[in-house]
C-alpha cells in the first residue's frame, strides 16, 4: 500500500499502526531549530576575538560621533535661563527662529552662501582635474610628468592655516604700508578696483574711509571672495582630484587612439570619441559623489577667512557651520546654541539627502557605489 | 591630411605642456615665495618687492623662531599630536576593518551602516564643541580632577578627534581584496585570529594601509580648528598646535587680518612679524616635504585600489 498522503517530507507512514509520525529529518531538523539562538551564540563566543576587534571603533564612534547626534536634541529645547539644563521641551520654536523668526534673514544668507559657494566650486573644481588628467596622459617623458605631479599633488597636504596665510598675503591689497601682495599686483594691470588702487578720486570727495578693512586685500572682498575661494580651492584640490581620472585615462589601450588615427581622426576627435567613452563612468561617478557632498563646504578655510561681520567678505563668506559656530560663541553662547543646532541640522539633513540620493544613483548608472 | 593630424596633435601637445607648466608653477610659487620672504631683508618686505627670489638678505626671522622656546613647545605638542595620534587612529581603524571585511561577522551590513552613516550625517559644530567639552570634564574626572583645564588637551585632541570613516572603508576594501585562501592555509598553520591580520592581511595590504596612515597623519598635522577650539576654551596656551600658533602670530603680529597691529605683538614691526610668519609657515611644513616623496607613490596606489567598490 502506498503513502496516502505526500507529506513525506516531514511526516512518515507508519503501516502497522495506519497512523502518522513526525519523520526523522523533521526532529533534526527541529532540534536544530529550537538550537538556533544556542549555535548562534556559540559561533559568536567561537569568534569572540572578531567581535573584540570591533569594539574599541564603536566606542570610539559612539562617544565621539553619536553622542553629539544625540546632543542634538538640544535644538529642541528652549529656555531663557543661560543654563542648559533648565531648557523645556519646545518642539520646533528654535527651528522658527531660525527659518522665519529673529535670525532668518541671517540664516538665509548663509544657506544661499552655502549653496553658491559649493556650486562655484563644483562647476569650476570639477572639470580642472579631468584637464589635467588629460593633459597628463599627453607628457610621454616619465620623469617630466612625475615632476610635474609632485608639484601639483603637493598643496593637497599644506594645511589650511597655510593656505589662508599664503593667499591673504599674495592678495593683499592697497595696504596704507604700501606692500600689496605679488598676485594683486598682477590683478591691478587688470581691474580697476579701488581695493587695487587705493580710493577713486570721487570717494575721496565724497570723504569715504578707505584706510580701514576694505583696503586689507582681495580676500577681504565682497567682490572677489568666491571667485578667490574657488581658486584657492583649485590650488589645493585639483592636482590630487586628477588621480583618479589619471587612472581612467591610462587604461585606454593604446590600440584603441591607433584605430582612431587610422581612420582619420585629428587630436580633438580622438578625444571626443576615444578618451571621453573611456573614462565617461568615473567622471559620471565621481560627479555624482560631488554632487552628493554639495553642502559639505570646507568650514575651516571659511572661519579663518571671515575674522569678523564687519569685514567686506563677511556677505558673501559666512556658510551656515561657520554662522552657528559664531552665534554660539561669545556673549550669548548657551542661549544660541540651539539655534546654532538647528541651522546646522537642516543644512546637514539636506545634504544627508543629496548623499544617499546620489548614491542611489551612481548605483543604477554604473553598478559602482562608493558605500 | 597626414600634415593636418599631425598639426592638430602638436597644437594640443604644445597646450597640454604650457598648461601644466603654468599649473605645476602655480601650485608650488606660494612655497617658493614663503621661502624667499622669509630670508629676504625687512625694508624689502615691507615695500613688497619680493616676487620670487629673495631681496636683500637677513637671518635674523630664521634665527628668532630657532630660538623661540615657545615654538619647539608648540612644535613638540604637534609631533605628539600626530604620531600618538595617527597610531590611535590607525589601532581601531585596522582592527576595525579587519572585523567588517569578514563576511561571518554577524550584523555586518548594521556595522557597515553605523560607520557609513558619520559620512552622511554629522552632528555639526555646535554639538561637537559640547561634546568636546563634557568629555573633557570625564577625562579631568578620571584623574580626580573637577576642571576640565586639569587635563592637557593634547590628550582630548589625540583620542577624540580625527575620525574618518572614509579610511576605514579604504582599508576594509583593502582588506576584502586579499585571497581567502591564503588565510585559509594560515589558518591550517594553526594562526590565531590576531596572527592572521598581522601576518597575512597587514603585509598584503601594505599600499592602502600607508597611505591611509599618511592621510591620518596629515590631517593630524594640519588640524587647525578643533584644536584651537578646545584648547583656547580652557586658555590652555601651551598645548597649542604649531597651527594654532601660526594663525595667532600672524593676527598679532601682521597686518593680514587687521589694519593695525595688535598691542600684543612679539616682535619690533610689521616687516618683522610678516618675515617670522613666513619662517613659520616654512618650518612647519618641513616635515611634510620631507615625507611626501617617499610616500607619494604609495597613495597613487592605494587611492585608485580602495576607491571604489564594486
Amino acid at each position: 500500500m502506498s503513502k496516502l498522503l505526500k507529506y513525506d517530507d516531514f511526516l512518515e507512514y507508519d503501516e502497522a499502526t495506519g497512523s502518522y509520525s513526525m519523520s526523522q529529518e523533521q526532529k533534526v531538523r527541529d532540534e536544530t531549530e529550537r538550537n538556533r539562538w544556542k549555535t548562534t551564540g556559540f559561533t559568536l563566543l567561537k569568534d569572540w576575538r572578531l567581535y573584540l576587534m570591533l569594539v574599541p571603533m564603536i566606542v570610539v564612534y559612539v562617544l565621539w560621533k553619536y553622542m553629539p547626534m544625540y546632543s542634538l536634541t538640544a535644538a529642541f529645547r528652549y529656555g531663557t535661563e543661560d543654563v542648559p539644563t533648565d531648557r523645556f521641551w519646545s518642539g520646533i520654536s528654535s527651528f522658527e527662529t531660525v527659518l522665519v523668526r529673529n535670525y532668518s534673514s541671517a540664516f538665509w544668507m548663509a544657506f544661499r552662501n552655502t549653496f553658491v559657494i559649493a556650486f562655484y566650486g563644483l562647476l569650476f573644481g570639477f572639470p580642472m582635474p579631468i584637464i589635467l588628467a588629460i593633459f597628463f596622459n599627453e607628457v610621454r617623458s616619465n620623469v617630466a610628468r612625475s615632476i610635474m605631479q609632485v608639484c601639483v599633488y603637493l598643496p593637497k597636504f599644506i594645511s589650511t592655516v597655510i593656505v589662508t596665510t599664503l593667499a591673504l598675503a599674495l592678495f593683499r591689497g592697497d595696504a596704507a604700508g604700501g606692500s600689496q601682495g605679488v598676485l594683486s599686483k598682477l590683478f591691478g594691470v587688470l581691474s580697476k578696483s579701488p581695493i587695487l588702487h587705493g580710493p577713486t578720486d570721487a570717494m575721496k570727495a565724497e570723504g569715504v574711509n578707505f584706510t580701514g578693512r576694505l583696503s586689507l586685500g582681495l580676500l577681504y572682498s565682497a567682490e572677489y571672495f568666491r571667485a578667490l575661494y574657488v581658486v584657492t580651492g583649485l590650488w589645493e584640490h585639483a592636482g590630487y582630484d586628477s588621480i583618479v581620472f589619471f587612472a581612467a585615462v591610462i587604461a585606454v589601450s593604446p590600440t584603441s587612439y591607433e584605430a582612431a588615427q587610422i581612420d582619420g581622426a585629428g587630436k580633438m576627435a580622438q578625444m571626443r570619441y576615444v578618451v571621453l567613452p573611456s573614462i565617461l563612468s568615473t567622471v559620471i561617478i565621481m560627479l555624482i559623489m560631488k554632487i552628493g557632498s554639495l553642502l559639505s563646504v570646507g568650514y575651516e578655510k571659511i572661519y579663518l577667512l571671515t575674522p569678523s561681520e564687519t569685514y567686506g567678505n563677511y556677505k558673501v563668506a559666512e556658510v551656515v557651520s561657520t554662522w552657528a559656530n559664531r552665534i554660539s560663541t561669545g556673549g550669548s553662547a548657551q542661549k544660541n546654541q540651539p539655534y546654532g543646532m538647528a541651522a546646522e541640522m537642516l543644512n546637514n539633513l539636506i545634504g544627508m539627502v543629496l548623499v544617499i540620493g546620489a548614491n542611489k544613483i551612481a548605483r543604477k548608472v554604473s553598478d559602482v557605489s562608493l558605500y | 591630411m597626414k600634415r593636418k593630424m599631425e598639426i592638430s596633435e602638436l597644437i594640443f601637445k604644445i597646450i597640454a605642456y604650457v598648461f601644466l607648466i603654468v599649473f605645476a608653477v602655480m601650485c608650488v610659487y606660494p612655497l617658493i615665495f614663503a621661502l624667499s620672504s622669509m630670508f629676504s631683508s625687512y625694508d624689502a618686505l615691507g615695500e613688497g618687492k619680493v616676487i620670487l627670489w629673495p631681496v636683500g638678505f637677513q637671518s635674523t626671522a630664521m634665527k628668532f623662531v630657532l630660538s623661540s622656546g615657545r615654538f619647539w613647545i608648540m612644535y613638540a605638542n604637534t609631533l605628539f599630536v600626530t604620531f600618538v595620534g595617527t597610531i590611535w587612529c590607525m589601532v581601531y581603524s585596522i582592527l576595525g576593518a579587519y572585523a567588517l571585511s569578514k563576511k561571518r561577522l554577524m550584523g555586518r551590513h548594521g556595522w557597515n551602516f553605523f560607520l557609513v552613516f558619520t559620512m552622511w550625517f554629522s552632528a555639526g559644530i555646535v554639538p561637537t564643541f559640547i561634546n568636546y567639552q563634557q568629555t573633557g570634564q570625564v577625562m579631568a574626572a578620571l584623574v580626580g580632577q573637577s576642571d576640565a583645564s586639569a587635563i592637557d588637551m593634547k590628550w582630548l585632541i589625540v583620542i577624540a578627534m580625527g575620525m574618518n570613516a572614509t579610511n576605514i572603508i579604504l582599508l576594509r576594501n583593502s582588506f576584502e581584496g586579499v585571497p581567502s585562501e591564503i588565510e585559509e592555509a594560515a589558518r591550517i598553520d594553526g594562526a590565531t585570529e590576531l596572527q592572521v591580520l598581522f601576518n597575512v592581511y597587514i603585509p598584503m595590504s601594505k599600499a592602502t594601509i600607508a597611505t591611509v596612515a599618511l592621510f591620518f597623519g596629515i590631517s593630524r598635522w594640519n588640524g587647525y580648528f578643533w584644536a584651537y577650539k578646545v584648547t583656547n576654551d580652557v586658555g590652555q596656551n601651551y598645548s597649542w598646535p604649531v597651527q594654532v600658533y601660526i594663525r595667532d602670530f600672524m593676527e598679532k603680529n601682521t597686518s593680514l587680518t587687521s589694519s593695525f597691529v595688535s598691542e600684543e605683538a612679539d616682535v619690533a614691526n610689521e616687516a618683522v612679524g610678516t618675515a617670522v610668519t613666513y619662517a613659520l609657515v616654512v618650518f612647519s611644513m618641513i616635515p611634510i616635504l620631507i615625507i611626501y616623496p617617499f610616500i607619494q607613490k604609495y597613495f597613487a596606489k592605494g587611492v585608485n585600489m580602495g576607491g571604489v567598490k564594486e
